[in-house]
């Protein structure tokens, strides 16, 4: 199972084994880590799983679509490496990929 | 009564929230979750969007998965039903007669279909929508062609329809109001559901009250006041809930539209929380205590309940926030529209990407936003600030969302 690294606002890292199709929220919320809601359950609606994915690894999570842009746009805090975990699935090349958790969500 | 057992009535959104955050915030005694439903918690929404269109299986549906509740320590028993609570002797009794001691009790029962009362209401055909077992039986009348007819159109009746549409089902949506989302949205926003409902060859009946269900082994026909019949194979009835409050009231617990509690989710016994669907709250965005139907609300509500029982009460300050998906419209609502005097457009309802914001006396109390995701990020930041906002930046498309949070006396 690909193994996803979640590193948190005040440096803590977890690790999670995320069977692959399942998303890197799921993989959070899964395991208790802190730092991600996931209020709608991975509707993309609510933006409570927003993470940074670590620039090593963006090429491999893929762009975000645009309505997940879109709300990206509006959280505080947000940079070019934030994604909403819901919408990142989990795949054997991702194996090892890191994400950093923002202090809140919204 | 036992030394450190907190037990959680009850195993859908809040209960499996509550458990799971009772351990992330230290409790250190034994959890049991007790749900009567088969299958370990599960999430609700899909039910009546992508799990009855097809599009996601039952797996996917679990809110965690069920090894998790081991691994944390936490007993599940599902297919239990809790039948009465002893407060004097700190137990719950189940349905087999078997007692369980408590020390913390969480009531998560949640909220039951309202039924309809006209006759052939029990005629096989005749489905509600609530959990997941209510799914598999609506599932085995959809036929591609077939007719279904659902009554009510609230949320859940629009999802429906849409999902029935998309299965290659006749829809027709009796309204008992004027207009579908009568009680939840402004009138351009019914509008717009309904002709993009029609759009899709969904039949919208509105002033349309059911006087009969007939049939003779199965539903057939409904049969309306005003002398309107429709053809079904298939009913599916949406008309709202009922909270499962009667455990509490009979243990002596205060209920009025649910069970009532306080900021930090205590009922009238400090041992005792109660939270989701079954409660009535304060909230700082309402007038008055409020129950609230949402999942984002329960889990707020579970992780401020927690603390509460470890030892730190916790108020409940969130901003209420929903969400609908029905065909590619992707509505998201952000606070709480009740007693507006103002409604305001952004976009064009025809280009199905549109906001209405709801506003009082010049303050932003909420927002309905379709295909707006950007707006619905900015109006939870402005309703929670609770500043003034000027209607006619809201409305004018030519101010950037993110401008809109812009400080006014700036
Ligand atoms: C079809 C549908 C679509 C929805 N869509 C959305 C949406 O898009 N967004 C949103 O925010 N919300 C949505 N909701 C609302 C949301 O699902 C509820 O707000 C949420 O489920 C509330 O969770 P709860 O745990 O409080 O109660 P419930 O989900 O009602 O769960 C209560 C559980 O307790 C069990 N129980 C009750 N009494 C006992 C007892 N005595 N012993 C043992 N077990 C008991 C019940 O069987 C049930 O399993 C939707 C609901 C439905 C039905
Ligand atoms: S979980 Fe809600 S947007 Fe990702």
């Amino acid at each position: 199972m690909p193994l996803v690294r979640y590193i948190t606002a005040e440096g803590n890292e977890y690790e999670a084994e995320v069977p692959v199709g399942n998303t890197i929220m799921q993989g959070a919320v899964d395991n208790m880590i802190d730092g991600i809601l996931g209020e709608c359950g991975g509707a993309g609606a609510c933006a409570t799983c927003h993470c940074f994915v670590d620039t090593d690894w963006s090429d491999k999570t893929g762009e975000a679509g645009d309505s997940e842009q879109e709300m990206l746009e509006a959280i505080p805090g947000a940079d070019e490496r934030s994604r909403l975990s819901c919408q990142i699935e989990v795949t054997a090349e991702l194996d090892g990929v890191v994400v950093h958790l923002p202090a809140a969500q919204f | 009564m036992h030394s450190d057992h907190a037990i959680i009535i009850g195993a859908s959104h809040a209960g499996a929230q509550l458990a799971t955050a009772l351990r992330q915030q230290g409790w250190g005694g034994a959890i049991t979750l007790i749900g009567d439903e088969p299958s370990p918690p599960y999430q609700r929404p899909p039910l009546s969007k992508e799990y009855l269109a097809g599009k996601r299986d039952a797996e996917h549906l679990l809110i965690r998965p069920a090894e998790l509740y081991a691994k944390h320590d936490i007993q599940l028993r599902t297919g239990c039903r809790v039948i009465a609570i002893d407060r004097a002797a700190r137990e719950v009794e189940l349905g087999s007669g078997e007692r369980l001691g408590y020390s913390k009790l969480g009531l998560c029962t949640g909220a039951r279909v309202r039924p309809i009362e006209v006759p052939g209401a029990g005629l096989e055909g005749v489905c509600y929508l609530r959990t997941r077992a209510d799914v598999e039986r609506i599932r085995q009348r959809v036929t591609p062609g077939g007719k279904a007819v659902i009554v009510g159109g609230g949320y859940i009746g629009l999802e429906t329809a849409a999902s029935l549409r998309q299965l290659g089902m006749q829809v027709w949506v009796l309204e008992m109001m004027g207009r579908v989302l009568a009680r939840v949205t402004a009138p351009p926003v019914s509008d717009f559901y309904r002709r993009y409902h029609e759009q899709q060859g969904v039949n919208l009946e509105l002033n349309c009250q059911v006087q009969a269900f007939e049939g003779g082994a199965r539903v057939e026909r409904v049969q309306c006041l005003d002398g309107r019949c429709f053809d079904a194979d298939l009913v599916v009835v949406g008309i709202g809930v009922i909270p499962n409050q009667e455990l509490a009231s009979e243990t002596g617990l205060e209920v009025a539209n649910g069970v009532v509690v306080d900021a930090c989710g205590q009922t009238s016994d400090p041992d005792i929380v109660a939270l989701g669907d079954c409660c009535q709250q304060p909230n700082p965005y309402a007038a008055a205590p409020i129950r609230l139907e949402s999942v984002p609300s329960a889990m707020e509500q579970a992780r401020c309940a927690a603390a509460t029982l470890c030892g730190h009460p916790t108020p409940n300050t969130s901003l209420p926030w929903f969400w609908s998906d029905q065909y590619d419209l992707k509505l998201q609502i952000a606070g709480l529209n009740s007693h507006y005097d103002q409604v305001v457009l952004r976009g064009d309802p025809d280009s199905a990407s549109f906001v209405a914001w709801y506003l009082k006396q010049g303050k932003l109390l909420a927002a309905d936003c379709i295909n707006r995701p950007k707006e619905f990020m900015v109006a939870k930041q402005l309703i929670g600030r609770g500043g003034e906002v000027d209607a006619e930046q809201l409305a004018d498309e030519q101010v950037a969302p993110k401008a809109l949070l812009a400080d006014p006396t700036q």
